[in-house]
């Protein structure tokens, strides 16, 4: 009976090596496969087992964590004004992930991150209890509020940014939501994300960074750049050879101008009053590549990395003579985000250099050692220093004897610039247009900030640029006057 | 007379009793489980868990008394077989109380049944009765031989004991399978103890039958085709597995004794044509059973796609068995290669049987790839130093017996840690000595102690020839 013994024996050898085969390809081909699954319940266990670390503005944090007495995930995350800080913060819900910083700085806020391995390694022999780190932004908490509070129960976004060195100081948009509403998994807090999910308001939107807005006129002081880069224009004061009526090319129609006095304005008086014409005109002499070059400078056609993503602003690359001409004056296909148009006016604030916009200033490990601190990173240089100083000059005059008189400070020894608009949409610009405010102030030291608001339903007044000045300048303002005052 | 140092089970001649070998492998089987007793204990408190000595303790009496016994009463005795046993026991008693220490798990209990009680301790006492099981084995059976005399009667007691679930009032369907029967407070699942009473009626049959099912057959197409009235037996036992799988939902069982009874057949009479047959009805009976039964399509759909099942799933009963493989099979995705260290894992997400038919998903998240490995070598030891004794066996009965247990107890393991691992189909069996459960610790403790006195009767020196006088007599002659 030895011999079948024999077979028999190499049988069951066989067996355990079919289970050791595929214990091999479950646990060591499959397995980051299956970890990573979204029916996978532990990486969110995880994400709340500790302690979540903080989001700091101003040296305080905006979030914290409470113990939640679940079986499940022991901690939840509460936030400080949730609504203002969400455009931010993003939201970390227990039962519907995460989003922007954090979930993009999951691994520090969770202490799992393998910068704080040996912070883990030590807290594992001292016997402390796990902590995630903190993540410092470059926020500024007076900034935020001046903007959160200026758009008020109005639906649209501001961001801030210092153009020197790209640092993000203020990102609202509303209306908002509170992260805290759903950050457990109880009912109440499903509740909560599908009313926000249902809301057409669309609450949980990012305005500030993930909606394109058609510019309208405030783009004009991209086309403004073009034609001082591509020497289209030297003199600003010159008068431009430009009808009053100009032509849209391989059109019928004829260019309508609001304002009056449009015919041959130099570029000076052509921003300060927003003659159309003017700058459709301009955008054509400098052409489609042209334009779409400068844009692209400035930021255009690409998704930035704050580090949160932001979506792509748009310059039509295919435009045809009309519709660059079109695009020119911020219409046709043009669309910015907030943030896009905070940038063209920080690289024009900041002579020209543009900086690469970031909102997280440090990494901290749970002892406060530092981390990762982000340097500023200069981005590009859209326009000369020269040329930047000609278009501070136009903007300025803007604010002192044009549309923008709203967003004036009056303060001593700091200079405003800006430029409004009112961007229509939809068809036959049958919605209510948006409202537009760009501006910037400068010091003898520089310019501490640079802002762009946008107001999605400003009041249905056919007046170009009056809604832009009207609406949004003052929330720039007081914006601009927070960041003044926290400088001291 | 020179000691010949001969270290396999085959060594019939002056073999050397090991009895310190097993001692010292012991010393390390109790050790180890009352670490990974501390490991838990300090990842999941923070500090030195309260009942460590006690365990420790009781562990190490457990074994030294199993030890003691096999010393006195089966000196010649495999020496791997009650070290690997007790490791594993041990670990499961770790495990287990692991588990119990999951406030997930407690949760769920009390919402399902307004209480919660451990089940480590109820397990450490199922321990002691398998190893006093043990000793009652070796104490008993001075000689495994004896069994032979009650082939039919075992046959009844098997056919019984796997027949009670079926009775009405005393089966307790629990979840789908129809295999425990209710005594008193007490849940028995009588199939384990089958197990053991079947291995015997087989081998007695068989020892006897053997002739006449290996020599009278005809050929035909190169096969060997038994005789009807030899086919009888055969049959009957397909159809009683195949009953088991039908009425009592129970897909690991039928496969278990199928498959061992046509391994025995097939050691026994040395024909290939038995497995092939053997194959053949398992497959129309897995066609059979697969078409009709609810609960084995449910498994088999959770099986082929765990994933996908949880939107396809067309009743509860499916959507369980899909969700349950899916946990399972991610509690082994997170535990990667090294595991996330006992006590660290989430493995009781699993929730309802995370410690009995799924234990082996905690072995995989929480000691990882490697620990895996580590068991189901283990495992593979226990199952070859078996198949070893079979070898060394100098009796056929002995032989057979031995055969079979080994090879039950292979196939259960490949059954449980297959199914639980999607290699087949689910099944609802346990883990031996790992799993939570009274009926299954005893039985594989009585399996093991029928083993180690088969070895000891194996391994036992042979009684020394008489000096032949003619030996002096006999010349070569050389050409």
């Amino acid at each position: 009976m030895n011999k079948p013994l024999r077979r028999v024996a190499i049988f069951c050898g066989l067996l355990v090596l079919a289970l050791l085969l595929r214990d091999n390809w479950l646990q060591f081909v499959r397995a980051d496969e299956l970890n990573a699954h979204p029916k996978n319940r532990r990486v969110q266990i995880e994400r709340y087992a500790n302690e979540r670390g903080n989001i700091i503005v101003d040296g305080k944090p905006i979030t914290g964590s409470v113990d939640s007495k679940d079986t499940f995930y022991k901690f939840k995350r509460t936030y400080t004004d949730g609504p203002m800080w969400a455009p931010v913060t993003g939201y970390a819900s227990q039962a519907y992930d995460a989003n922007q910083i954090e979930k993009i700085e999951d691994g520090i806020l969770t202490g799992n991150d393998d910068r704080l391995f040996f912070d883990r390694t030590l807290a594992m022999f001292t016997g402390e209890k796990k902590k995630g780190g903190d993540v410092v932004t470059t926020l500024n908490g007076a900034a935020q509020k001046a903007a959160f509070e200026g758009l008020g129960s109005k639906t649209g976004a501001v961001v801030a940014i210092e153009p020197k060195t790209g640092k993000i100081l203020a990102m609202a948009s509303t209306p908002s939501y509170d992260p805290s509403s759903f950050a457990g998994y109880s009912a109440k807090d499903e509740k909560a994300w599908v009313a926000l999910e249902k809301d057409k308001n669309k609450p949980k939107l990012n305005r500030a960074i993930r909606e394109i807005y058609p510019p309208g006129s405030v783009f004009k002081v991209v086309t403004a750049a073009a034609a001082l880069e591509n020497g289209k224009v030297s003199d600003i004061n010159a008068a431009t050879d430009t009808p009053e009526g100009w032509k849209i090319p391989l059109s019928q129609k004829e260019m309508v101008n609001h304002a009056r006095g449009c015919a041959n304005a130099s570029l000076n008086r052509a921003l300060e009053i927003s003659c159309n014409s003017v700058f459709a005109k301009l955008g054509d002499d400098v052409g489609r590549d042209k334009m779409v070059e400068m844009a692209e400078k400035f930021g255009f056609n690409a998704e930035q990395f704050t580090p949160v993503r932001s979506s792509a602003s748009v310059y039509d690359k295919k435009a045809d003579r009309g519709g660059n001409a079109l695009s020119s004056i911020g219409q046709f296909n043009t669309a910015t985000t907030p943030l896009q148009m905070a940038m063209v006016t920080a690289a024009i604030a900041n002579d020209g250099k543009l900086m690469k916009p970031y909102m997280i200033d440090e990494l901290r490990a749970p002892n406060v050692d530092l981390l990762k601190k982000t340097e500023p990173e200069e981005m590009s240089r859209p326009v000369s220093e020269k040329n930047a100083q000609l278009l501070q000059q136009m903007m300025e005059n803007v604010v002192t004897n044009g549309t923008g008189g709203n967003a004036d400070l009056k303060m001593d020894g700091v200079k405003v610039g800006g430029k409004t608009g009112t961007a229509q949409h939809g068809d036959k610009n049958a919605k209510r247009p948006y409202a537009w405010f760009i501006s910037y102030a400068k010091t003898a030291e520089g310019s501490p900030v640079a802002v762009a608001v946008v107001v999605e339903d400003s009041a249905g007044t056919d007046r170009e640029d009056i809604s832009g000045g009207g609406l949004a300048a003052p929330i720039a303002k007081a914006v601009m006057k927070a960041v003044l005052k926290t400088r001291g | 007379m020179s000691v010949v140092t001969n270290t396999t089970t085959i060594g019939a001649i002056e073999a050397p009793s090991r009895r310190n070998t097993e001692l010292a492998l012991l010393a390390f089987a109790v050790v180890i489980p009352v670490f990974a007793y501390l490991n838990v204990g300090l990842a999941i408190d923070g500090k030195v868990p309260a009942g460590m000595l006690g365990y420790g303790l009781g562990l190490a009496l457990l074994a030294g008394v199993a030890h003691l016994v096999v010393r006195k009463w089966a000196p010649y005795a495999d020496p791997l077989l009650l070290p690997l046993a007790t490791l594993l026991n041990g670990m499961g008693l770790v495990l287990i109380w692991r588990l119990d220490q999951s406030p997930r798990l407690i949760a769920a209990a009390k919402r399902s049944y307004g209480s919660f009680s451990p089940d480590a301790p109820s397990q450490m006492m199922y321990s002691a009765i398998g190893i006093a099981m043990f000793v009652g084995v070796l104490l008993l059976l001075k000689d495994h031989r004896v069994l032979q005399r009650y082939t039919y009667i075992s046959m009844a007691v098997s056919l019984i004991l796997l027949l009670l679930p079926l009775v009405p009032g005393l089966g307790a369907d629990v979840f789908g399978a129809k295999i425990w029967i209710r005594v008193g407070g007490f849940s028995i699942q009588p199939g384990e103890f089958a197990k053991l009473v079947l291995a015997v009626f087989f081998s007695g049959y068989l020892m006897v039958k053997r002739d006449a099912l290996a020599l009278a057959s005809r050929r035909f197409m190169g096969l060997y085709l038994p005789r009807g009235r030899d086919l009888g037996p055969i049959l009957t036992i397909w159809a009683v597995s195949l009953l088991i799988l039908v009425f009592e939902n129970d897909l690991g069982t039928s496969l278990l004794f199928f498959g061992m009874f046509v391994i025995m057949l097939y050691v026994a009479t040395e024909r290939t044509s038995w497995i092939v047959m053997g194959l053949l009805m398992a497959v129309a009976g897995a066609a059979i059973v697969g078409s009709t039964a609810s609960h084995v399509k449910s498994r088999v759909a959770a099986w082929l796609d765990p994933f996908g099942c949880l939107e396809t799933a067309t009743d509860q009963n499916m959507l369980n068995a899909c969700d349950q493989m899916t946990q399972v099979l991610m509690s082994f995705g997170s535990g990667g290669i090294l595991g996330t260290g006992l006590g660290q894992g989430n493995s009781d997400l699993i929730q309802f049987a995370a410690n009995s038919d799924f234990i082996f998903a905690t072995v995989g998240e929480e000691l990882g790839l490697a620990g895996v490995m580590v068991f189901l070598l283990l495992y593979g030891l226990i199952v070859e130093r078996g198949i070893r004794t079979s070898l060394a066996a100098r009796d056929p009965f002995g032989k057979l017996l031995a055969m079979g247990l080994s090879g039950a107890f292979a196939l259960q393991i490949f059954v449980v840690a297959g199914g639980v691992m999607g290699l087949i189909p689910l099944t609802g069996m346990t883990m031996p000595f790992l799993a939570y459960g009274g009926s299954s610790v005893i039985a594989n403790w009585a399996l093991i102690g029928i083993l180690i006195r088969i070895s000891d009767t194996a391994r036992r020196p042979a009684p020394a020839p008489a000096p032949s006088p003619d030996a002096e007599m006999t010349q070569v002659v050389r050409p």
